[in-house]
């Protein structure tokens, strides 16, 4: 009897084990596999879709085409609000580096009444939700009687950019080792050599960082954008406004090409920067 | 007059400098003259104000009181890059973006130099790495990147040169060799060295002169020999090697020698070598001038007796025995073992005997720990 039970049990021990044992050792793997299909799905089909034969809606399957691609600025206006957008990311991401730059200095670097008070109101942007920041910029443009349009848009994507570029360079200063800028100092470089010389060079992949961001913040806005642009149609106000009709597959097109660009640029970095570390 | 700053030479004068940062005093008082051309040292443990001392040599901080003088020129408020300066930082500071040839050639290049090349090179070629011209700073061993931090500074050939502890990242036998480089490369380009320290034995095998520095001020200053034979406070006695430091009594003069009076047991010591104030004293004996026999055997110079070997430790080249004194005071005798063999046995009754021109009198109201507690090894940031 005792022995019947020993022969049904002992074997199927270790096959438990060792799927647990295998559970064990894959499971990064397979949440990591779970992870990447959640994140990707929508964009695989943003590209799959963009080589839709849609016509007017790009919602249903009809059948694969290159025109698209070959064709990007086919559907109406799309293209005028791809202009508009990378125009506004374009300046205010200027306007918001050279600004958040020049505040990230003067908290990273010096002791002054108010600093720590600056550092406090300069993260409420961030913090603040977009629909009010949107709808309190419009009534302060309204207030100075100016119409919402390309250059109220430019700046109240300035003010929220300001904020991440501060942010992004302010840890690249900490991490800056002061000693580098005495040596420069000893070695007969006045304040504004050593700026040049040492300080900006050591600083400047924060600086592209924060300003890669500040753009695809700014690109990416829709909330904001909404309250101040009156009747300027950017790319995601676009979306948004044909999405009540059927949004046309160049705009997947589009959206595509810019993923695959910020992927680019990404592996890019990652690429130089290994080349460095080398 | 800073535009003339920069072409300013000779002896360094530091003239009653102090530096307080708020309730703290860095750097008390001091007053200190280096000579053109000298290798210098500021020893001291960390927190002593060697490095605030540099600091305002090198401009990098500004004096609350006092004036720095090189050669006639006042550059006490002058800025760093305009003073003929330049300093080996600690951990290097080697700029991370630039080539080595880029670093080493960035002092001559701010001055305006357009041939930097030959300079460069030679200088390259006098700390041994010409290969290395075109690698980043991080490629670098340790050993390499201070050997440039050093060929950045001296390319500038300036009046003087300021070592911030500039071997402490390197290990001990890299860190010897360093020293005799060092010592070597100042002879040959003839520079003013000031090199601040916590290691006493760096300090002793590369300056000239050292000034052994305690809580913002200068205890003493003379060359290393002097420091170390004639200690005149009980810090610089224990900072700088080991003393025995007995509590004694003078009891009177004989020519030019004082007559001592150690638990009652007489003994003789030069005059001129005595720092004590008044009748109470410390007097002072390295171990190693210590000579241990057993009793009954005969002695030379002053002798202490009533002493038992209380613990042998068998070093090597020496034997360094524990000897407890009959007033409960346990002295340090270093012996060298030239016979090869340790001759005395724990629990020997013994007799302490050294020359009396070896002994070394403090004043009687000395801290005799001062100078033992602090660890010359913990790094020195300040």
């Amino acid at each position: 009897m005792s022995q019947k039970i020993k022969d049904a049990t002992i074997p199927s021990i270790p096959t438990k084990a060792r799927i647990s044992r295998w559970f064990g050792r894959n499971m990064l793997r397979i949440y990591m596999l779970f992870g990447f299909t959640y994140l990707f799905i929508p964009v695989a089909y943003t590209f799959v879709f963009s080589f839709n034969d849609s016509g007017k809606s790009n919602l249903i399957w009809k059948g694969f085409t290159l025109s698209n691609w070959q064709n990007p600025c086919g559907a109406p206006e799309v293209c005028n609000a791809l202009g508009n957008s990378i125009k506004i990311g374009f300046l205010a991401t200027l306007f918001a580096t050279i600004l958040g730059t020049m505040i990230a200095f003067a908290i990273g670097r010096y002791k002054f009444k108010g600093r720590s008070g600056s550092n406090l109101l300069i993260f409420l942007p961030m913090a603040t939700p977009e629909i009010v920041l949107g709808a309190s910029l419009l009534s302060l443009f309204l207030v100075f009687k100016i119409n919402p349009g390309f250059w109220p848009t430019v700046f109240a994507h300035v003010t929220f950019c300001i904020s991440f570029v501060v942010v992004t360079v302010k840890a690249r200063i900490a991490s800056l080792d002061p000693r580098l800028e005495q040596a420069a100092m000893d070695l007969y470089a006045n304040e504004f050599e050593t700026f040049r010389r040492v300080t900006l060079p050591l600083v400047a992949p924060g600086i592209a960082g924060a300003a890669l961001l500040a753009f695809s913040l700014s690109f990416d806005d829709f909330i904001i954008t909404n309250f101040n642009s009156g009747t300027l149609i950017t790319f995601p106000k676009f979306v948004y406004i044909s999405a009540a009709r059927g949004i046309p597959a160049q705009a997947n097109v589009i959206g595509s090409a810019m993923f695959f660009l910020a992927l680019a640029i990404v592996i890019a970095i990652q690429l130089v920067n290994r080349k460095k570390a080398r | 007059m800073s535009n003339d700053a920069i072409s300013a030479r000779g002896d360094l004068r530091l003239t009653r400098i102090t530096k307080s940062y708020g309730d703290f005093t860095a750097v008390d008082d001091l007053t200190l003259t280096i000579p053109k051309g000298s290798f210098f040292a500021l020893l001291g443990p960390s927190g002593c104000g060697k490095t605030t001392t540099l600091r305002m040599v090198a401009g990098l901080e500004e004096p609350t009181v006092g004036s720095i003088h090189l050669g006639d020129t006042d550059i006490t408020t002058t800025r760093p890059y305009q003073r003929p300066i330049n300093t080996v930082f600690q951990n290097y500071a080697l700029f991370p973006h630039l080539s080595i040839f880029e670093n080493i050639a960035f002092g001559l290049r701010r001055r305006g130099i357009k041939d930097v090349k030959e300079q460069v090179d030679k200088v390259l070629n006098l700390v041994e790495l010409p290969h290395l011209a075109e690698r980043k700073p991080t490629q670098l061993s340790g050993g390499q990147q201070q050997r440039i931090a050093l060929a950045r500074a001296i390319v500038n050939r300036p009046a003087l040169l300021l070592l911030d502890e500039p071997l402490g990242a390197l290990d001990l036998k890299l860190r010897r060799q360093m020293q005799i480089e060092l010592k070597w490369i100042q002879r040959e380009v003839g520079l003013t060295f000031v090199h601040v320290t916590h290691d006493q034995e760096e300090a002793m095998t590369m300056a000239d002169t050292i000034a052994v520095m305690n809580e913002g001020r200068i205890e003493q200053m003379g060359s290393p020999a002097d420091l170390y034979d004639n200690p005149e406070t009980a810090f610089v006695a224990n900072f700088l090697g080991q003393s025995n430091l007995i509590k004694a009594r003078i009891e009177g003069t004989d020519g030019d020698n004082l007559v001592i009076d150690i638990f009652g047991q007489k003994i003789s010591m030069p005059k001129k070598r005595s720092h004590a104030v008044d009748n109470s004293m410390y007097a002072g004996i390295r171990p190693e001038k210590f000579r241990i026999s057993l009793v009954g055997t005969p002695t030379r110079g002053n002798t202490l007796t009533g002493g038992h070997i209380e613990d042998v430790s068998y070093i090597g080249v020496s034997t360094q025995y524990v000897v407890a004194m009959p007033w409960g005071q346990e002295l340090m005798v270093f012996e060298q073992n030239d016979d090869g063999v340790a001759p005395f046995d724990k629990g020997d009754e013994v007799v302490i005997s050294w020359e009396p021109t070896f002994t070394f009198g403090l004043r009687g109201d000395e801290d005799v720990d001062a100078g033992t507690e602090v660890n010359p090894e913990e790094p020195a940031e300040e």
